[in-house]
């Protein structure tokens, strides 16, 4: 850690104090669904309007939760305070470099440094205000933006991270080198989620595997890993479109199998974060 | 390993060709390898040189994983993937000791070994070298596309799914070729529809119609639709040669198509 980093660091512990559980998305591998896992576990858990929900878009390249959460061409801005985030409801906000940026067209070409730039700002500068889920969405990897939030948030203390694959090998080969990163950063792992877990044709009703689990899917890999499976989740044609469209699928789709995975996937993730608090809060009182 | 290499070994290399996105899992990698095999069926000499440095696929795609890197006087020989030698690729997988070992690197360590992939591996006589590219605009596209300016590459082909998200992403990757000078070559959508097995019914699994929306909006080729097939996704875990296995698919049709047009589109060398 360099100097410069130092002053920050206790900044952003300040800032975090009025955030209770802060939650990272990984996967190392790209295109399983991080995103849209972010975007739905956000949706999911701001069910609950006395739950405030804070979204944090740290992928600085392909930054894609505005168009998931419908907040396109929406534009951040800065108060006394700090920046304010995007709200999508009143109790759901949302930030990320896309909002920054005017144009679709406009690329983001930067090396690591200014991204770690502004990952800091992102966790300094904005106002979340009184916040119970922190959700930080990142990009596939295991770089410059990982290392980042992960010491960022090294005192300010996250839950854990829930880490996306899909069934094949050519995913879980990422993300074991993603739970080893966890190991190595010392970063709790709530548990796996296997995205595009089979696939419901919508006429004929059969089952088949786009994505064949080829070495054991997920359930292998945990097992061999020990850690949680959180849940599979099947490939729906309507969460695509709805992400298209910036809507929440469960409100499209109340009854498909996937929303059931996910809000399955979602108890889960807050037990572990409530069982957590409540540990913590023993410790303290011991 | 330094500059007396250098001007040797990319020399003899007639086209390079590199395989970008933006967005993470449409399948570069995928599209790199089959787009690799088929030239390779047309007849000519391939290499492929994987710069994704945390998630490096393309050694497992042709069963290649675990095979070790040797040195030659040239620089580093690259792994042959046929007893023909008519392919071979270089990718850190082959370097890693340890394949669940995550390559936790910061920008800098990323581009200095990128550099070096590029000027110290004893490619030899290639027809084409297929550069598959992590996702994103950042370090590794800087550092490959620099490393690689001088031998001029042919083009870039840009991948995408069909879906809004994935265009969102490849919109900003069609920028960063425009503002680096490199040719794109055409627009790819992967993922373009599944046929349920059972009862014969496509289903746009990923919506539908975003390649060729984003090809028409960039004014660049759009090369083609490549549809899911689980067999391709076998063959890719099993380190099979799916262009050979599996010509009656329609994916099979949709990739010898797109390679087609990439000989069709690459200009004739003087002997």
């Amino acid at each position: 850690m360099t100097d410069s980093q130092e002053p920050a660091i206790e900044e952003i512990k300040e800032k975090m104090k009025t955030v209770k559980h802060k939650i990272l998305v990984l996967s190392g591998k790209g295109g399983v669904g991080k995103s849209t896992f972010s975007a739905h576990l956000a949706h999911g858990l701001a069910e609950d309007e006395n739950t405030q929900i804070a979204l944090l878009d740290i992928d600085i390249c392909g930054p894609s939760i505005p168009k998931i959460m419908g907040l396109e061409g929406e534009q951040v801005h800065q108060s006394g305070s700090g920046w304010s985030p995007v709200y999508v409801e009143d109790n759901l906000g949302v930030m990320s470099v896309g909002f920054l940026l005017s144009s679709p067209d406009d690329a983001v070409i930067w090396r690591g440094p200014k991204k770690n730039g502004m990952i800091k700002q992102f966790l300094r500068d904005v106002d979340w205000g009184e916040v119970d889920y922190l959700i930080v969405d990142t990009p596939p990897g295991t770089s410059d933006e990982h290392l980042s939030v992960v010491q960022y948030l090294a005192t300010a203390r996250i839950d854990g991270a829930v880490l996306i694959t899909t069934p094949q090998e050519v995913s879980l080969q990422d993300v074991r080198k993603e739970i080893n990163f966890c190991r190595k950063v010392k970063l709790p792992i709530i548990g796996v989620v296997e995205n595009m877990s089979g696939f419901i044709c919508p006429k004929c009703k059969k089952e088949s595997q786009i994505f064949p689990p080829t070495t054991g899917g997920a359930e292998l890999m945990c097992q061999d890993l020990e850690v949680p499976l959180l849940g599979r989740v099947p490939l729906d044609p309507l969460i695509g479109k709805n992400c298209d469209k910036g809507q929440s699928f469960f409100t499209d789709a109340p009854d498909s199998p996937a929303t059931l995975a996910y809000r399955s996937i979602i108890q889960r993730i807050q037990e572990f974060c409530d069982l957590r608090q409540s540990k913590e809060e023993n410790l303290i009182n011991s | 390993m330094e500059a007396a290499a250098e001007p040797g070994n990319l020399a003899g290399i007639r086209h390079i060709i590199l395989v970008l996105s933006g967005k993470g899992g449409v399948g570069k990698s995928t599209i790199s390898t089959e787009l690799a095999l088929a030239l390779r069926h047309a007849g000519k000499k391939v290499g492929i040189l994987d710069v994704d440095l945390c998630g490096p696929s393309i050694p497992r795609m042709f069963g290649a994983q675990g095979k070790a890197v040797h040195q030659c006087d040239r620089g580093w020989a690259p792994v042959f993937l046929d007893r023909e030698q008519s392919i071979s690729l270089m990718s850190v997988g082959f370097l890693l000791e340890k394949p669940d070992e995550a390559v936790v690197w910061r920008g800098p360590k990323k581009n200095a070994l990128i550099k070096q992939f590029v000027s110290d591996v004893a490619w030899g006589e290639l027809d084409y070298l297929v550069v598959d590219t992590p996702p994103g605009t950042s370090d590794e596209h800087m550092a490959a596309i620099e490393a690689l300016r001088a031998y001029q590459p042919l083009g870039a082909l840009v991948v995408t799914t069909p879906q809004a998200v994935s265009v969102g992403d490849v919109r900003r990757e069609l920028t960063f070729c425009r503002k680096t000078g490199l040719r794109v070559m055409g627009v790819v959508e992967n993922m373009s529809g599944f046929t349920c097995p059972h009862c014969k019914e496509c289903t746009s699994v990923f919506s539908r119609g975003g390649g060729e929306e984003l090809a028409r909006l960039a004014g660049v080729p759009f090369l083609g639709s490549v549809p899911l097939d689980p067999e391709l996704m076998r063959s890719l875990e099993e380190g099979h040669d799916f262009i050979r296995e599996f010509p009656g698919s329609p994916t099979f049709t949709a990739l010898i198509s797109i390679a087609q047009k990439i000989l069709d589109a690459t200009p004739a060398c003087l002997p």
